[in-house]
């Protein structure tokens, strides 16, 4: 966790409106650490694109200050910012080549012409476009366009890279190789880089760190692996991967666990987010820690379940059965050799451990 | 359970090309396929084709015809123009074509014809209109040997110049029209020679009506620019605003549009009458701003603004912003962001706007003719005073050919330069 000392990105109660009456970005504190890789993941209208055009100098903030390397930045002109980044339909000019392209920054920079020549031809060769450097944007794929943007914003190294969904409009299997590759410049380069995504799966496996935005408020700080496996609230839950919830009351809280009865049923759970016996609370459990008909006495929470649906995946199998009076109760059965055979319409028991099921805010 | 199998039979012809599954060329049966929809295609089109074929094609075609057509000494003096062909051009023609006039003309007494002929001859060389009237009059009267009857009552009968003029206007084509469009003419000894410096106008003409084109392309590009690119960049509330406000003239009527130019901007007129309430200009300082070059510049570039604007305006909204952020972004400031980036981009609604007001204007008629002026006269004034006033349609033929030679010159310079497919009009 960065302390404030070495925050390399400071947001510090930045908060955004654009029409006076209504807040998108409320109350935001951030801290981001040099060489860091930190995606803010929300939905649309959640406030994260704000945030990263506040950064890039597009919007001002409306209070609050925003600090780069130790400075404020609220009054820099954007073009003095020293921040390159990618914009989701990558905004290559499209009446310059690749190479004059990339030369752009650095021939603003008033960059010696054989200086711009090398740099050039070594950004290319980074996103292994060597070749394309005399094409136009237009003659390039979509891949290739995306590459040209990537090199783009690094070919000047700048102290900060933003990247505004820059892999949205790539189909999945290219998307999933960029990735990667975004992933292995960013880590060759020691470049700190704020990425905005609306894809959790590619937040899960880009980050250092995931800031879930909702409703213009940061309601997850965390690594991919505490986003998913302990997720703070409801929505964090929710949003991030796929969940079983069921809402119920709190009924007894001790030592970090309590029972929520749900439908008439307790179930035991991990005291994450709750406000006490009495209130109301969400539990979240993860598809993949159900078990289906397990030993005896091996969970303490076990129920009846019918199941109503089956989907066959290839490598698992989802099961949608009615448990403790939801019938969105999703299981995934892997395809393992000694796997169970569920048919529609079976009646099974199913299993949890209470570390799997999180109690949290109504 | 449904049964799919595709027989991997990629079947080919001895001479190579590919057959269909019936066993027929694959080409044959696409064009049989094609040939419906484009025969549906071709008949929808085909009322257009005929309209512009007979309100277009064939009117400019005749219009250029008419530049090089040269009927009447043809047409009314047959035996003249037969007889001199034989003639070498040296001293006078011998007494048979003297013969074959008269013939002629004693064919042609009582009718338009001798009129007309004496009118295009007259083009040609001054007074022969009185000398054909004269000859017909006293035709019947004349008595043989021709040759020294005819040139007793008219010295102008004696000069072989006259009858080189006949005989170079004896064939049903010529391109004296061209060589008058072009200030030059044919002296005694048929050379062409440049004519008299004060009679020199339609070259003068041409380069002044491109010049005022390419001054008025100019300051529409200058105007317009902003213009479009505020209305690119506003909300669609206050972009429609702006846009009512470009169209506004389109909607009067031009000649009260030309007509308000001159009340604002004659010596009387409101623009001189502030600028000496304000102290700016005496009284007797008054401005000169209407029937002259600047009325004509002023008032065309108004009416012309909106054929800039337009086009600027299609292509400008297609620019989507994150083009200039991207430019911040990467260091420039707002102006380089906006002259490397921006502007280059504009260049297909710039041809295209340019291109447009610049052929506009070379052809523009009325406003030069209501507030231009002598100085500001361009040539389609004068290509419609020989049409309606001095009745040479020979002359204003040709000087519309070649008005339109040069528009499609430029067309294609423009096209090989810059490139039609990147004109875009809205």
């Amino acid at each position: 966790m960065p302390n404030s000392e070495q925050a390399f990105v400071r947001f510090a109660d930045v908060q955004k409106s654009y029409d006076g009456e209504t807040l998108v970005v409320k109350n935001l504190n951030l801290d981001i650490a040099r060489g860091e890789f930190l995606t803010m993941l929300g939905p649309s209208g959640s406030g994260k694109t704000t945030c990263l055009m506040m950064l890039a100098g597009f919007e001002t903030a409306t209070n609050g200050e925003i600090h780069l390397d130790g400075r404020e930045i609220n009054n820099v002109a954007p073009h003095k910012r020293d921040i390159g980044m990618v914009f989701q339909n990558y905004a290559l000019f499209p009446h310059m080549t690749v190479a004059e392209n990339l030369a752009f920054p650095l021939s603003v920079r008033r960059m010696a012409k054989a200086e711009i020549e090398e740099r050039v031809k070594k950004a290319l060769d980074m996103v292994q476009l060597g070749e394309m450097g005399n094409r136009r944007p237009a003659q390039l794929s979509g891949g290739q366009q995306q590459r040209v943007a990537l090199a783009r914003a690094l070919v000047f190294e700048p102290r900060l890279v933003l990247m505004d969904e820059p892999l949205g409009a790539l189909d999945k299997q290219l998307r999933e190789t960029m990735q990667y590759e975004i992933k292995h410049i960013h880590e060759n380069l020691q470049v700190t880089v704020v990425y905005v995504t609306h894809d959790q799966s590619e937040a899960l496996t880009m980050s250092d760190r995931v800031a879930v935005f909702n409703d213009g408020v940061v309601q997850q700080l965390a690594s991919p692996p505490m986003l998913y496996e302990k997720p703070d609230n409801a929505f964090v839950a929710q949003f991030i991967g796929e969940n079983n919830r069921f809402v119920g009351t709190v009924k007894e809280a001790v030592n970090g666990h309590c029972t929520v009865e749900v439908d008439g049923r307790p179930i035991q759970a991990l005291a994450v987010n709750i406000d006490g016996v009495g209130s109301k609370s969400t539990l979240s459990l993860r598809p993949e820690r159900v078990v289906v008909d397990p030993d005896e006495n091996r969970f303490p929470n076990v129920f009846d379940a019918k199941v109503l649906e089956l989907i066959y995946l290839g490598d698992h199998i989802r099961a949608r059965m009615a448990v403790c009076g939801t019938e969105e109760f999703i299981v995934k059965v892997p395809n393992a050799s000694d796997h169970p055979t569920l048919e529609r319409g079976n009646e099974v028991r199913v299993g949890w451990q209470v570390e799997d099921c999180r109690a949290l805010d109504a | 359970m449904a049964q799919a199998t595709i027989a991997q039979t990629d079947a080919v012809t001895s001479s190579g090309s590919m057959i269909t599954a019936s066993g027929e060329p694959l080409k044959v049966s696409l064009a049989r396929a094609e040939r419906r929809k484009r025969l549906t295609a071709f008949f929808l089109v085909v009322p257009l084709l005929i309209f512009i074929l007979i309100t277009f094609i064939i009117p400019i075609g005749d219009m250029a015809l008419n530049s090089v057509r040269n009927p009447e000494v043809v047409t009314y003096l047959p035996r003249t123009a037969d007889a001199i062909q034989e003639w070498d051009g040296q001293g006078l023609p011998d007494e048979v074509v003297f013969e074959a006039l008269v013939e002629d003309l004693r064919e042609g007494m009582g009718t338009p014809a001798i009129g007309r002929v004496g009118a295009r001859l007259n083009y040609e060389k001054s007074g022969m209109r009185s000398t054909m009237q004269r000859a017909g009059r006293a035709a019947r009267q004349l008595e043989p040997p021709y040759r020294e009857t005819l040139v007793e009552r008219d010295a102008t009968w004696g000069e072989p110049g006259t009858w080189r003029v006949i005989q170079r206007e004896s064939s049903p084509f010529t391109l004296s029209y061209f060589i008058a469009a072009l200030d030059r003419t044919y002296d005694d000894e048929g050379n062409i020679v440049q004519v008299r410096e004060d009679q020199r106008i339609y070259v003068q003409l041409f380069i002044r009506t491109f010049m005022l084109s390419l001054v008025i392309t100019a300051l529409t590009l200058l105007l317009g620019f902003p213009i479009a690119y505020l209305m690119a960049h506003q909300p669609a509330r206050i972009a429609n605003l702006l846009m009512i406000l470009v169209l506004l003239p389109f909607w009067t009527s031009l000649l009260v549009r030309t007509s308000s130019w001159i009340v604002m901007l004659q010596q009387q007129g409101v623009l001189n009458d502030l600028m000496v309430l304000v102290g700016l200009i005496g009284d007797d300082g008054r401005l000169l701003m209407v029937y002259n070059q600047t009325g004509t510049i002023v008032a065309m570039t108004h009416i012309l603004l909106p054929f800039m604007v337009l086009p600027l305006y299609s292509v400008m909204k297609t620019i989507p912003p994150s083009y200039m952020r991207a430019a911040r972004s990467l260091g420039a400031n707002q102006w380089t962001a906006f002259w490397r980036i921006y502007v280059p981009q504009t260049t297909a609604g710039i041809g295209a706007g340019g291109v447009l007001v610049f052929i506009i204007s070379i052809g523009y008629y009325i406003t030069p003719a209501l507030v231009g002026g002598q100085s500001g006269q361009m040539i389609s004034n004068f290509i419609a005073f020989h049409m309606q006033r001095s009745l040479n349609w020979g002359l204003a033929a040709a000087l519309g050919t070649i008005l339109l030679a040069a528009v499609i010159l430029l067309y294609y310079l423009y096209n090989r330069i810059i490139g039609v497919d990147r004109l875009k009009l809205g």
